[in-house]
């Protein structure tokens, strides 16, 4: 059997996500070939090909170039499996590959299982099992769900891929993270806002318990995109990842975005009326009740010791 | 202007969800529907897209049994023109190759200018649908859409990145965008728009006329994830509950001393 993986760059630097395709890889059994449009300057450890076209010359973002690249790679090394990361740039391109392979795609592996890919169902409170019909398979990966105990070691031969020609989706660049505004990252209290606050006004709650705990108060992206809370507060993937002594997620389900920001926190308690809520599985505590209510009389009793 | 939304109706994802007798999906029965979250920003950009340009038509799709009428018509209460149900029972069972082929299908000889889609489904969230219709209608597709403008036949958009850094990017149309969260701030549908809604065309297709091709995959099994245990669960009166986890924070963490 074999596998090629699909390692991305960003801004010219390699995405450490390659070591989740090795290890699925691996998992697989299965004898791996890599491809990216990257840079001689920044190379995977990996002990096998790497197929390299070049970014100065193809551009970072450019899906339908991306795709002919890949094309023209996998008709050389004829993989069953073709492996991308459940990111940004995996699951915009995997399709394209997918409906010219007439390839079965299978979304955010976490796990394979029974010769079957497991994926979630419904904001990861079901999993489910996949068998495609298709020879060829692509898979994206859920981002953590796999990866080496130990850093890959190793290095790469390099096959230079020859560029080709733009796509119709012309790529102007990047625009950065809004700056300035609070670096969660060294708070070690953080009390987070997730929809189950309801409304704007109910964001005060959560303030009081962050004051009243000596740390800073964050939300997940509901909370953000509704704007009831700035963006330079949002816990998650698309926004800080957070690691203080403890973190407390307040009417936060648990989408694997915002957990994926937050998981490596100390000791983690959350508040949720839902009791199979996918926080409770990240969480040493969780307090089946309505966070309007409860949280008030909480902060109570800590100001009042 | 001609616009195609492409939306799909899904249960609440605060439901308690049961497994179905085959064990490859969830039971249907006792649930809360909604439209999918995703879909709201799709409908809602359709439709400031037509007010931007002070005309268009957009159509809304989706697939599925007659209770899909019911997102349909918030679709309509928000702005869009006419409905069109692919009349299906067994939707659930349809993989994204499937039911991508059944929306390029329906488009395929309408030359919808711009299609939507949400970039994916809360519940089985392939993030494939989007991507594969445009595919297959040859169309250059753009996903994760946080930012939409369209001037003079094209469309700068922005992407979200990991980090929450945008990717910026220009199409010239027809194109395909798939809307991420955040997009844009989703209407609330006006009693009139509700009432006005009620008189818009809603068209029904059997899913078997549009319908061409196998499953490319299968569904083996359907679980609940095991519990991986640890967690400490804490149900009661709110007074016990807090006093209980002071005391807890004081024991496991130094944060209270």
């Amino acid at each position: 059997m074999k596998a090629l993986l699909v390692a991305e760059y960003r801004d010219g630097q390699l995405l450490g996500s390659y070591q989740e395709l090795i290890d699925f890889g691996g998992q697989l059994g299965a004898e791996c070939a890599m491809f990216a449009v990257g840079s001689k300057d920044t190379l995977p450890a990996f002990d096998g090909t790497l197929y390299l076209a070049d970014v100065s010359q193809v551009g970072e973002f450019d899906p339908d170039a991306h795709k002919q690249l890949l094309l023209g790679v996998i008709e050389q090394e004829q993989p069953d499996y073709i492996v991308f990361s459940h990111s940004s740039y995996g699951w915009d391109l995997a399709p394209r590959v997918a409906f010219s392979l007439k390839a079965s795609q299978i979304s955010e592996v976490v796990e394979i299982s029974d010769g079957t890919m497991v994926v979630p169902v419904c904001n990861a409170k079901l999993r489910r099992q996949v068998k495609p019909n298709t020879p060829i398979t692509v898979v994206t990966l859920q981002a953590g769900a796999f990866g080496l105990a130990e850093p890959p070691t190793g290095s790469p031969e390099v096959k230079e891929v020859a560029a080709v020609g733009s796509g119709p989706i012309s790529f102007t660049g990047y625009e950065e993270a809004e700056a300035g505004g609070v670096d969660l990252s060294k708070s070690e209290v953080i009390v987070s806002a997730g929809r189950g606050v309801g409304k704007p006004e109910n964001v005060a709650i959560i303030e009081d318990l962050a004051k009243a705990l000596g740390g800073d108060y964050g939300a997940s992206r509901p909370v953000v995109d509704s704007e009831w809370v700035e963006h330079n507060r949002q816990v998650g993937t698309t926004g800080q990842t957070v690691s203080p002594k403890l973190y407390v997620a307040c009417g936060i389900s648990g989408a694997i975005q915002h957990l994926a920001g937050m998981k490596k926190s100390e000791f983690i308690v959350a508040v949720n009326t839902d009791k199979d809520a996918p926080i409770g599985e990240a969480a040493d505590v969780l307090v089946v009740a309505d966070l309007k209510q409860f949280i008030p009389v909480l902060t109570e009793k800590i100001k009042g010791g | 202007m001609k616009i195609l939304v492409c939306i799909k109706q899904v249960p609440d994802m605060e439901s308690k969800f049961k497994i179905d007798a085959a064990g490859t999906w969830y039971d249907n029965a006792d649930l809360a529907w909604r439209l999918n979250e995703y879909d709201e920003y799709a409908v809602e950009q359709a439709v400031r897209l037509k007010e931007q340009l002070g005309e268009g038509d957009i159509t809304v799709l989706s697939i599925g049994p007659d209770k899909v009428k019911e997102a349909m018509k918030k679709a309509l209460a928000m702005g869009c023109d006419r409905g069109v149900q692919v009349s299906d029972e067994a939707v659930s069972g349809k993989e994204p190759y499937q039911i991508a082929s059944i929306v390029a299908a329906f488009a395929g000889d309408k030359n919808f200018d711009v299609i939507f889609t949400g970039m994916q489904s809360q519940d089985r969230g392939s993030g494939q649908v989007g991507v594969l219709i445009a595919e297959m209608l040859g169309m250059p597709s753009v996903t994760t859409v946080v930012d939409f403008n369209f001037e003079g036949g094209s469309v700068t958009a922005k992407r979200e990145l990991e980090g929450g850094i945008k990717a910026m990017v220009k199409v010239a149309t027809p194109a395909l965008f798939t809307c991420q969260l955040g997009l844009n701030t989703p209407r609330y549908p006006t009693l009139p728009n509700i009432m006005k809604a009620k008189k818009k065309e809603l068209l029904s297709i059997p899913v078997a006329d549009l319908l061409k091709f196998e499953p490319r995959q299968q569904t083996a099994a359907l679980y609940f994830p095991e519990k991986k245990g640890g967690g400490l669960v804490l149900e009661g009166e709110v007074g016990d509950l807090a006093d209980q986890l002071v005391r807890i924070l004081k024991e496991k963490t130094t944060v209270l001393s």
